[in-house]
């Protein structure tokens, strides 16, 4: 490619953003999909271009983790790293594929054809081990999946070009409650709403008792009040409504379905805020992973606009104006957290803020914002058609209405599942095909969430006892839970954003504990440090990832210690790193394999 | 007191310049000696350690040997003190961890000029450098550490009796150092 | 909750027992410092806003964790910082910085007057506790005035700040992400050299520890007779969190 021809695609695509600053996530992702990676000089282009500093745009450029400013392979192989992948054989499975590709994970093969490496749970948990194609998804990996992608690779087949029944992805809907079993019509909602009015509506919000359903179950009604309430400043006042979609939470795949199944209702959900906060600007973050749903999701909005369920004049109210735009995360779990999520839509790092003040008053843009995950602006839809009252009669007193679990791991029947909030963990066990004899832990909500084991499976699902965000792991009496914490403590080291002291370090710190033992190095000075950067990550760590990052840690040290003891070496501390290796370097470049050359790992302990 | 305590000493990848503080609390030496006596040890050249109440280290872990004398010292003493940011951080010999330990032995034995190009020792009397240098806690359990680069005479003095009091040290402004 | 009904009276809220007045809008540190007491802070500056990464300045507020910088001041709070358990997790957020940079004291020009050093003087940190990790960041000499030394980079974001806001030259930014972010410099070339950057900027005065550093001036004071050894970072005026004081007159 020329540099003419490289100039003028940035152009293009810098000219559909209208060179906005804000729009620089975006610009970033369009253009590596068109030049295959961001170099230095591209990104000086997109920096004058956007009219801020280059350093800056390195700086979010490098901060995602889909963003790359090294070269990259042809074709970007990405398998998903989550547990439950593993559980499936994926690290034998990208074993197989490295071998075949003559390849070192990590590495791009020396004719820069492809990459192998791994990344954060995809949110294909129900049909892993799952992988992304130049950050397209590929579920149900498997011995015959790799030789076929392997050959479509090696034969350079274009990946628009490769069969589409690889990238098939399947809902697997097992339980339908009140949002799936949805069969409203686009548009009832809304006009639901313009009937009764934006204050009524609101009021039925807040009978409704419906709460977040990101996991943190902050009153929606009261979100959207505060909001309202609030003003918009400076000379373009505005309101925002911003749908979370950005799923990262390992073993969470919920939204994705919602997204294919019941759009109509999410869209629907985010209008009906907009009329009740007067915004003229919806925004749906999407996580990168779920870039293949872009072609649906736009054809659902365009028919919208068509229908006049978006757009200028929504169902002829005049000065109901109203539109949703795309936007796309690169691969930053932290974007989930709703200050991030709104930095990183302004086209910055995805850093959380410092809070107060909350997005409801100063939000995106410095504007009142409310930021709501997907399942619940889809309830939201649900409450305008039918109620408040109707709602909080579903679930229980203090958790109103339905949840969407996704179920993955040791079971028959993984999938999605809504039931009413207060559903046992022991009968959702019994439904997706666990047995409970056979099963030692569930973990809810993810990492960041609770294990809890099978003396607990007659908890319930709500916020008054377990509250989630959607994930259900269930992990059968074989798991190594051990392993299970181990994924989860260099997930959080790979997700930590690094702005505070505690989490940037201390998650590091944490896998590398975790590897110490695992490495068979382990003594119960390591346990003692594992409970140490607890304390100090739940003090004082910025924000909730910090906060629960040795949640797993945690949990598997009080519930499955023998996992850990079995491990431990002796009860005197050892090295971390491993002696021997040490002396590699050495061995090899003098050619010495003497007794002197060697060194155990382990002191011998005087008799 | 009923009977001396058994101090040893010793020097891994550092200079000595720890020792040399030591041995500047000066006339102080000899009240620590009414207290105080040596097994292996600069002092005495005493080669291997015995049953010791307190070991002193000096430097950080760059080859196999530091590990073997590391590892005696903690086999034998009851307390181990990291003396000196060497020993403490890696210090200066933890300077080359930015390079690769290939290209350095490369760079040293085989490409510099000058050199009469011998090749890269591999008598087995030579320890084998490690890939990277390390702090001795890093390598054995550590009870105490005394920073400075050296630390200060009274800093060492004032360790040194507070623990042998029975205190936990304590070094106020002035004599707590990384420098 | 106030001390006194009397509404024409200053709000106060206590710091480890002790009044500590304040205006409306300043957060703990800020009325904390103005009134003499000391928090440990290394990413609060007193002319920037608060920032709140660093986590040094950890209180307890009613028995709950928070950072002072960012906690804005409320009448009647009770505050504690000079507690055991706060002091702790202070020694071992100090400990945490001091594994994750490349820290070799005797070799650094800001010697005696580096904040993060005089902190562990003032804690009392004797090790850095954790297995290091041994980043390799290269040094930029590029620059005819000033030395950029990465190893020693706190991530603290004042010269990010500085140059932003007081320089307006957007010279520094930060890239990478959790334990990969890295300080960088806005050219091409990624050399400090190839920027507009300029020794009298603000940003080349306010690096809590070694990271900017004027050439050929370096070990100006002997020994003894630096900032931090003369006085301890609690002692107040030696405390103001300027680290252009801190020089010294270097």
């Amino acid at each position: 490619m020329t540099i003419q021809n490289k100039a003028e695609i940035i152009d293009a695509i810098l000219a559909r953003h209208r060179d906005k600053p804000t729009r620089l996530m975006q610009i970033l992702r369009e253009t590596q999909e068109e030049l295959g990676w961001l170099s230095k000089k591209t990104l000086s282009m997109i920096a004058r271009g956007t009219r801020q500093p280059l350093a800056r745009v390195e700086g979010v450029a490098s901060f995602y983790s889909f963003f790359h400013t090294e070269p990259l392979g042809r074709y970007c192989v990405l398998w998903s790293d989550n547990i439950t992948d593993r559980m499936l054989g994926s690290v034998e499975l990208m074993r197989e594929m490295c071998k075949k590709l003559w390849l070192e994970p990590g590495r791009v093969s020396e004719d820069g054809l492809v990459s192998v490496s791994s990344t954060s749970c995809t949110g294909m948990c129900d049909q892993g081990p799952a992988i992304l194609v130049n950050y397209r998804a590929i579920p149900h990996m498997s011995s015959e999946r790799v030789g076929q992608t392997v050959d479509l690779i090696r034969s350079e087949t274009p990946v628009s070009k490769w069969p589409a029944e690889l990238f098939s992805i399947s809902d697997n809907i097992r339980r339908r409650d009140i949002l799936l079993g949805n069969i409203s019509r686009p548009g009832d909602a809304l006009r639901a709403a313009i009937a009764r009015g934006a204050q009524p509506t609101l009021d039925e919000i807040k009978l409704s008792n419906l709460r977040g359903r990101g996991g943190a179950g902050f009153s929606t009604g009261l979100k959207w009040e505060t909001c309202r309430n609030a003003e918009g400043s400076g000379a373009d006042p505005e309101h925002y409504v911003i749908c979370n979609a950005d799923e990262g939470e390992p073993g969470t795949f919920k939204d994705r379905v919602l997204l294919t199944a019941q759009a109509d209702l999410v869209f629907e959900g985010m209008t009906v805020a907009a009329y009740i906060l007067g915004a003229r600007l919806g925004m749906l973050y999407l996580r990168g992973e779920y870039r293949y749903l872009l072609d649906h999701l736009e054809s659902v909005l365009a028919r919208r606009r068509k229908d006049k369920q978006l757009g200028h004049g929504i169902l002829d109210h005049a000065g109901f104006d109203f539109d949703i735009e795309i936007h796309f995360g690169a691969g930053a779990y932290i974007c989930g957290e709703e200050s991030a999520l709104i930095e990183s839509l302004e086209g910055k790092r995805g850093v959380p803020r410092n809070r107060p003040p909350f997005p409801v008053t100063q939000g995106y843009l410095g504007q009142p914002t409310i930021v709501n995950n997907v399942e619940t602006l889809a309830s939201a839809a649900l409450i305008t058609m039918k109620g408040g009252e109707w709602f909080r009669e579903i679930g229980t007193e203090k958790s109103a209405g339905s949840k969407i679990l996704s179920v993955s791991g040791d079971c028959t029947r993984p999938g999605i599942y809504e039931y009413p909030f207060g559903v046992r963990v022991a009968e959702v066990l019994a439904d997706c095909g666990a047995a409970a004899e056979n099963t030692q832990a569930v973990q809810i909500s993810g990492p960041s969430g609770v294990c809890i084991a099978s003396d607990e499976f007659k908890r319930k699902i709500g916020f008054e006892d377990l509250a989630t965000a959607g994930a259900f792991m269930v992990f059968n009496n074989k798991r190594d839970m051990f392993l299970v914490a181990r994924n989860f403590s260099h997930f959080f080291a790979h997700e930590s954003c690094g702005f505070c002291t505690p989490c940037r370090v201390g998650t590091t710190l944490l896998k590398n504990c975790m590897d110490k033992i695992e490495a068979g190095h382990g003594s119960e000075y390591d346990i003692n440090e594992i409970f140490k950067i607890n304390h100090l990550l739940q003090a004082a760590s910025h924000c909730g990832l910090g906060h629960t990052a040795c949640n797993p840690m945690f949990d598997t040290l009080q519930k499955f210690r023998p996992a850990y003891q079995r491990r431990l070496n002796s009860l005197a501390f050892e090295p971390a790193f491993d002696l021997d290796k040490a002396l590699s370097q050495a061995r090899q470049m003098t050619g010495r394999d003497d007794a002197d050359a060697h060194l155990k790992n382990t002191m011998e302990v005087k008799a | 007191m009923d009977r001396k305590l058994k101090v040893a000493t010793t020097s891994l990848a550092g200079c000595f310049g720890c020792h040399m503080s030591f041995l500047d609390i000066d006339e102080r030496l000899l009240d620590l000696i009414q207290l105080i006596e040596f097994d292996r040890s600069p002092l005495t050249d005493i080669k291997h350690c015995g049953p010791c109440d307190l070991g002193i280290i000096e430097g950080g872990v760059c080859n196999a040997e530091n590990v073997h004398v590391l590892r005696e010292f903690r086999r034998n003493c009851k307390i181990l003190i990291a003396l000196g940011a060497c020993a403490i951080n890696g210090g200066l010999p933890a300077q080359r961890n930015q390079l690769d330990l290939r290209d350095i032995l490369e760079e040293v034995y085989q490409t510099e000029p000058g050199l009469t190009h011998g090749g890269i020792p591999n008598d087995p009397e030579l320890p084998l450098p490690l890939n990277k240098v390390h702090p001795i806690h890093e390598v054995v359990k550590i009870d105490y550490f005394l920073p400075g680069c050296p630390p200060p005479a009274d800093a060492i003095w004032k360790f040194l009796t507070d623990l042998l009091a029975g205190r936990t040290p304590h070094l106020g402004h002035g004599l707590l150092h990384y420098d | 909750m106030s001390a006194t009904p009397d509404t024409v009276t200053t709000p106060t809220f206590q710091l480890d027992g002790e009044e500590i007045p304040f205006q409306p809008g300043q957060t703990i540190i800020q009325a904390a410092l103005a009134a003499g007491k000391y928090i440990p802070h290394l990413c609060f500056h007193p002319e920037f806003k608060p920032h709140g990464s660093c986590k040094l300045c950890l209180v307890k507020i009613s028995g709950r964790p928070a950072a002072s910088c960012t906690t804005v001041a409320q009448a009647g709070l009770s505050v504690e910082s000079e507690i055991p358990e706060v002091q702790d997790k202070r020694r071992t957020l100090v400990q945490m910085l001091l594994v994750e940079g490349n820290h070799f004291c005797p070799s650094c020009e800001k010697s005696g007057n580096c904040m993060l050093q005089a902190l562990g003087y003032e804690l009392g940190v004797m090790s850095p506790h954790f297995p290091q990790i041994f980043p390799v960041r290269p040094v930029d000499a590029s620059h005819k005035e000033i030395l950029l030394d990465f190893n020693r980079c706190i991530l603290c974001e004042l010269c990010v700040r500085a140059s932003n806001e007081v320089d307006q030259k957007n010279v520094f930014a930060l890239a990478g992400r959790g334990i990969s972010k890295h300080l960088i410099v806005n050219s091409e070339s990624g050399r400090l050299a190839d920027t507009n950057f300029s020794a009298t900027d603000k940003a080349a005065q306010v690096c809590p520890v070694g990271v900017i550093l004027p050439k050929r001036v370096g070990f100006a004071i002997p020994i003894g007779k630096r900032k931090f050894d003369l006085k301890p970072i609690s002692d107040p005026g030696a405390s103001a969190g300027c680290a252009e004081h801190a020089e010294g007159g270097a």
